[in-house]
Order: structure tokens, then sequence, then C-alpha cells
């Protein structure tokens, strides 16, 4: 579905499985540049990236502008909160005053689907979906790949269980596609209310019983299930999701030791997983964190690159 | 003055035949016949010549959003798309729901070029929760009532207004229609388009088919408990026209009709993410659409109708699940259905002009034959010609069509409004 995939990042459908890996390779290179003493290159020096957040978030804005600023950019935010969207302008005039700031890249979260593929056709700038509604999260399914490739050196023939609100959640659409397409076996563990209503032709494994799927995965991904599910009547308790889907410290002994614990963030503490579990060794989840700056760096550069030999150390003082 | 339309081949109830039609000055039918000469003269050469449509199921957006479309600009679209009568839905700010505003729009519609039918809304202010004066209102010649942009949603209070109506068909002369948008909005708030597959994979909640087929299916047993006369609107499932066939073979008083873009697109468009692709009752599946086409070859639906929904491109120039729902249909109707629907010339006729013309209590005026004595409105209609939709170059006020771009079979040349060529190859007089 990505109409110009060199000109945005929309979604991970549409994408092949050469471009995924053309990313994870590059990531690399940036993954080292993030550990040097000045993490800074000079590579997108004079390139704007505004990043226009719709929805609330913290991890994914953070991520994207730390990016950005180690690769040299100049960076501009728009939160929809303290906007003039609350004022009745509309999206596609934010859009239009932003480019018009010099933006040449919009990192977009919007709280509908598929409001980065609109904005897309309404700007000559490129377009980063950093969420969209229930849609994609496409850099979340790339940093996740990325960290699972980091740790088991492929997802070929991983199995991957992916355990709660599917239905509502973008990450899991995302995460669904990368991996099997990356050749990943995917299970997804939900409650029939938190599952799409209909994913015939999706590339998965479906289980209702969390306990008969741990000792048979590579990796377990949990998504955070959120209180407002029990207003909509999709589940009857907080506490009856954690006794059947909750991952606490007895179930965790039952994946296997090499196992990798995996969660987007925010955690839920003591719902979708034990407090214990977040610390347990065979948990990525802060790894998560800091590959994605560098998944980001690379697909920024890859979006806006200019050129500019990356091995080069930056100017840091030019930028202050 | 006389009128003559010249070289077409007249097309009606009865027939085809070639012959012109002269027409006298007060707008009623005088001859039928070949070489007829009158003051005023219209080449119908290579085009049929038939009674103008009839939409039962336009929103005209007077009064309320004049911005998106008023009766004038609707009235114009509708002409250049052949029709001479549109049925105006009550969803308006304010609501057709009392005499005042349906003067109103009586008033405007006199001044335009088709006929507007005003409905009523059946509750007042269209809020599903007390009847609306509709005594008062049947006896101001409204004879269609309606909620529509919504279903009345308490079952209790449908019964009573349908026990009610039957107690007007005195009154009118004829029996009151109710018709019902179907949505029991328990079932499909918060979804936005039609809950499939499509839904799933666009991650765009979805609102599920039977959240229709419930409020159809209650409905036909409302009608079998109180004999009042229910017209469905819309019908966009393969499960409702199925209900409604049941009911037909029933005998039970229905009546039902199925819009364009219900047998002409599916919930595939949505991957767009265009909202222009977004409507109520949404885009279905290709099961749907196959269903509703049989519908209309079988004589289950009666009319198509076009849920005219005109929306200003600001208002959709939003998210899919933000934007307003509801697509422009009169001037793309004919074609489409020509396209499309796998229907005859003489099939599309009665289901755009002849039957809805009934439903809509006016066939003392269109959808008549093209004969000596009736009034006369007509369109022509080249149906070999073709034309480029482009949502800008058309009459309303707003271009949200989401046929944009295709190339169509099919062009009004001259639309006739009681004797007045209110159409002239294919540009609105007025």
């Amino acid at each position: 579905m990505n109409q110009s995939p060199s000109k945005s990042l929309l979604s991970i459908e549409g994408m092949t499985k050469h471009e995924l890996e053309e990313i994870l390779e590059l990531t690399d290179t940036f993954d080292e540049i993030g550990r040097r003493p000045i993490p800074k290159v000079p590579a997108l020096r004079g390139r704007t990236v505004a990043t226009l957040f719709f929805e609330d978030s913290t991890r994914t804005r953070l991520s994207f502008e730390t990016a950005a600023r180690r690769l040299s950019a100049d960076t501009m935010s728009f939160s929809a909160g303290s906007s003039s969207l609350s004022k009745g302008e509309s999206i596609r005039d934010t859009v239009e005053v932003i480019e018009a700031y010099g933006a040449d890249l919009l990192v977009v979260r919007h709280p509908a689907a598929g409001t980065a593929q609109r904005i897309d056709n309404w700007t000559n700038a490129s377009v980063i979906n950093a969420g969209d509604g229930c849609h994609e999260h496409p850099t979340q399914a790339l940093l996740d790949a990325y960290t699972l490739r980091k740790h088991k050196g492929s997802l070929e023939g991983l199995r991957i269980a992916i355990v709660g609100d599917i239905l509502h959640s973008r990450v899991a659409r995302s995460d669904v596609l990368a991996f099997s397409m990356l050749g990943a076996e995917v299970v997804l563990v939900a409650p029939p209310t938190l599952l799409p209503p209909s994913i015939e032709g999706w590339p998965v494994e479906i289980s209702y019983n969390l306990d008969e799927i741990l000792p048979t995965i590579d990796v377990c991904y949990l998504l955070r299930v959120q209180n407002e599910r029990i207003n909509e009547g999709l589940i009857p308790s907080v506490r009856e999701y954690v006794t059947d889907y909750g991952l606490n410290v007895k179930r965790a002994s039952a994946l296997p030791k090499d196992a990798l614990i995996c969660h987007p963030g925010p955690t839920n503490r003591g719902i979708e997983i034990e407090a214990a579990v977040a610390a347990d060794p065979r948990s990525v989840i802060l790894d998560q964190v800091a590959n994605g700056v560098s998944i980001r760096m690379a697909i920024l550069f890859l979006l806006l690159g200019s050129g500019r030999n990356l091995m080069e150390d930056a100017d840091v003082g030019a930028d202050q | 003055m006389t009128l003559v339309i010249r070289g077409g081949t007249v097309v009606d109830q009865n027939g085809e035949q070639e012959a012109d039609v002269k027409i006298s000055e007060d707008g009623s039918i005088l001859e039928i016949d070949k070489n007829l000469k009158g003051d005023q003269e219209l080449d119908a050469s290579g085009c049929v010549v038939t009674a103008g449509f009839v939409d039962l199921h336009s929103h005209l957006r007077e009064p309320g959003q004049e911005d998106a479309e008023t009766i004038q600009t609707g009235s114009r679209g509708g002409a250049l798309g052949g029709y001479t009568a549109l049925v105006a839905m009550p969803n308006t700010t304010p609501t057709m729901d009392c005499l005042a505003v349906i003067d109103q729009v009586r008033g405007l519609g006199q001044e335009s070029i088709c006929e507007v039918i005003p409905t009523a809304a059946m509750t007042v202010d269209r809020k599903g929760e007390q009847m609306a004066p509709m005594g008062e209102l049947v006896d101001a010649g409204v004879g269609i009532f309606t909620d529509d942009g919504n279903g009345l949603q308490d079952p209790r209070l449908m019964r009573r207004i349908m026990e009610y109506s039957t107690g007007l068909t005195h009154r009118l002369g004829r029996p009151i229609i109710l018709a019902q948008h179907c949505e029991i909005e328990a079932l499909s708030c918060g979804g936005y388009m039609h809950e499939g597959a499509w839904s799933s994979r666009l991650g765009i909640p979805g609102q599920p088919a039977e959240a229709e087929e419930l409020m159809v299916s209650r409905d036909i047993a409302l009608v079998r408990l109180t004999g009042a006369h229910m017209h469905f609107q819309h019908l966009s499932t393969a499960g409702s026209v199925e209900m409604v066939r049941k009911a037909k073979e029933e005998g039970l008083p229905v009546t039902a009709e199925a819009t364009t873009h219900h047998f002409s697109l599916t919930d595939a468009a949505c991957a767009s993410y265009d909202p222009v692709f977004k409507v109520h009752p949404p885009l279905r599946t290709d099961e749907d659409v196959k269903a509703v086409k049989a519908g209309l070859a079988d004589g289950t639906i009666d009319a198509i109708a076009t849920d005219h929904a005109p929306h200003t491109d600001h208002s959709k120039e939003k998210s899919f699940s933000e934007a307003p729902p509801g697509m422009l249909g009169l001037q793309t109707a004919f074609s489409i259905t020509l396209e499309e629907s796998g229907l005859d010339i003489h099939q599309i006729f009665s289901l755009m002009s002849w039957r809805p013309a009934v439903i809509a209590g006016i066939a003392d005026r269109h959808g008549m034959t093209v004969s000596p004595g009736s009034r006369a409105n007509l369109c022509v209609i080249d149906l070999n010609e073709t034309w480029t939709v482009s949502g800008k170059s058309m009459a309303s006020l707003s271009s949200n069509t989401p046929y944009e771009g295709r190339h169509l079979r099919g062009c009004v040349r001259h639309t006739i409004q009681t004797g007045e060529a209110v159409v002239i190859d294919g540009e609105a007089q007025r």
C-alpha cells in the first residue's frame, strides 16, 4: 500500500522482504554510531524533520527526535493538544503550514487509520507513519525485527506469539506482516473479542490458550491491554484477563530458557506482564527502546539521505 | 409555445417506438407521431425519450448546509442527471419535522428545475424520542416519513408510529410510507466501514452487516403486526435483500430501494483511506453487490435511489473515521446503472422512474407513459455517448463523487420539466 516507498514509509504492507532487510542491515551502521562518544553524524545537516503527533506519545516521539538530532537534522514538533487544531484548523491546513516552514519529512501519529497515507497524498515532503489508529506502526515492527535478529541471528523459523489486544493494536498488524515476511511463524493469542473480526488470509495461527503455547515459542510478544476495553464489554475484568493471558513468573518459567520477552511499551505492570517478568534476563524490552533510535536513524537516512559520508564525525559545534 | 422532441426513440411502459413528442404550453403531451412541428424543437436523434427519473433519496442540504448544496444546485444536478423529481430527505438544520420547514423547502423547490418532494422526519428533530406531528404534515401533503441518517432505534416507538400512520391513510388518500434507514446503532457504533476482511486489514473499525439486517428483520415483524407500509432505504446486504424478498412473497406492504454505489462499489475501495468512499450504510462485499443486483433484477428492490449526499471538500479532508459519510449520486446514477447493473433499459427506467414515482405518490405527473395527456416530465438520453466523471465540473456545490475519472456511457441530452426544456444539450438552462 505504499504508493511511493522511496518517498515515504507508511506501512509494512506493500514492502518487500528485500526492503525490510536493507533497512535492518543499514541499522547496524547506525547502531555503531549510537555507541560512539559523540553519537552524531552530519548526514542530514540542513534537512528538517517535523513530528506531527495528533495523539500522545513519549517514546516514539523522543526516539524520532533523538534519531533526527544524531543525524544533524533540524527538528520541529507539533502536538494536537497545544495547536490550532483545537481552533478548528484541519489536518490538511496544519500539514501545509508545516511544509511552508520547510519540513522535508513529517513523522505522523494520528488516532485514525490511514491518516499518514492521506497526508502523504497532500504533501511533497516524505512521510513516516508513526502509528495510525488501529492500522500500522511500521517503524515499531522494524525495530522489533531488528531486536529479534540481533538476539537470534535471524527471524527465519522463529515461532513468535503476540499476546493481548490484537484488535486495537497497530503494532500487531505491522509485526504480523514483518515477522512473517522475514520467515517467522506467528501465533496470535487473545480472547476472540480482542482479535480482528475477519483474519482469513492473515499468515497466523490463532490460540485462546497461552499456557499451551508458551513452551512452543521462541518469542513472547506482549501487548498493552487498556482499561477501557472493559467498558466496551470486550473482557469481563482485568482480573480475568490477567488470570488467563497475563505473563506472570509461573507462566514465564514455561517459556524455553532461550526465549525472548518483548513489549512495545508502555507496559502495564501487573496486567499483561508481571513486574518481575519485565526484569527477567530474557526480557529485551529496553533493547527495543534503544534499537528504536537506530532503526529510525536508518529510515530517516534512507528517505532523506544527502549522500554525505556516514562515517565522518559531525562538526558538532556548528549545530549547537 | 409548443415544444417538439424530434427524432428519438420513445421508451415507456408500453414499449418502444420511433416518434416525435409534441408538448403543449401547459406542460402536457399533445401528440406522439412522426414529423411533428413545434415552436421550439429539440434534437433527439440517436437518443431515447422517456419519463424523467424520480430519486427517492436526495440530501439537498437546504436549509442549514448551503455551503455543501442548495435546493437550486441539487435540482440542477438532478436535471442534468435526467431527474425530474427529487424526494428530499429531512435531515436539514432545522429538521424538516414541522410545517414551517416543509413549506420553506417546497417554496425553494418551486423555483428550481426539479420537482422537490419534501419528506418529513418521523420523530421530532429526528431524535427518535417523540412522534412528529404526522397528522398535520399529512394534511399538508407529506406522504413519506423518515428519520434518514439514523434508523429509529426504539422498537416500541417504531411500532406506535406504524400504528398511528395507518390511521392517516384516508387523509392522504393513499398509505403513508415510513422509510427506514436500517441500522441498529448499538451494533454499528464506532464503525466507519463494513466489518470484514478489509476493515480488519485496514485497521478501520467496522460495522457488521447484522446492524442493518436486525433492523430490517425487526421492521418486517412490525409491518406484519401493524399493517403499515414500510419502505426500506438503501438496502446494502445480501441478508437484507433476502428478508425483503421473503416479506414480499408473504404479501406484506413493503418496498425497498438500493443505491447505485451499493451495486457498483465494494469495501475494497476503502483501501485508499479516502473518505469519499465513506458512506452509511457502508460499501459492502462482492457477495452483497451480487445480491443487490439480483434483487434489482427480480423485483425485490423497487427503486434505484442515489442517496445523493454532498459534503464540502473541507469536511472530507479528514481521516476516514472523522469525515462525514456520504457521496454524490444524481449526475452519475443513470450511467453507473447502465454500466454496472446488468439490467436492460426497460428495467432501468422502471427502477429509476416508473416505480419510484408510485412510491413517492407522484405517479399522476412523473414516471408516466409517454403518451398524449401525460405530464411532460421527460428526459432524452444518448445511450452510446461517453463522458468522464469530474466532481469539480458537476452542478453540485460539492465534489465528493466516488467515480472521479471514470469514463461512463450514457449522456443526458435534454430534460423537460412540465413542458419546459430545463436541460438542453447537456446544459442546465437555469
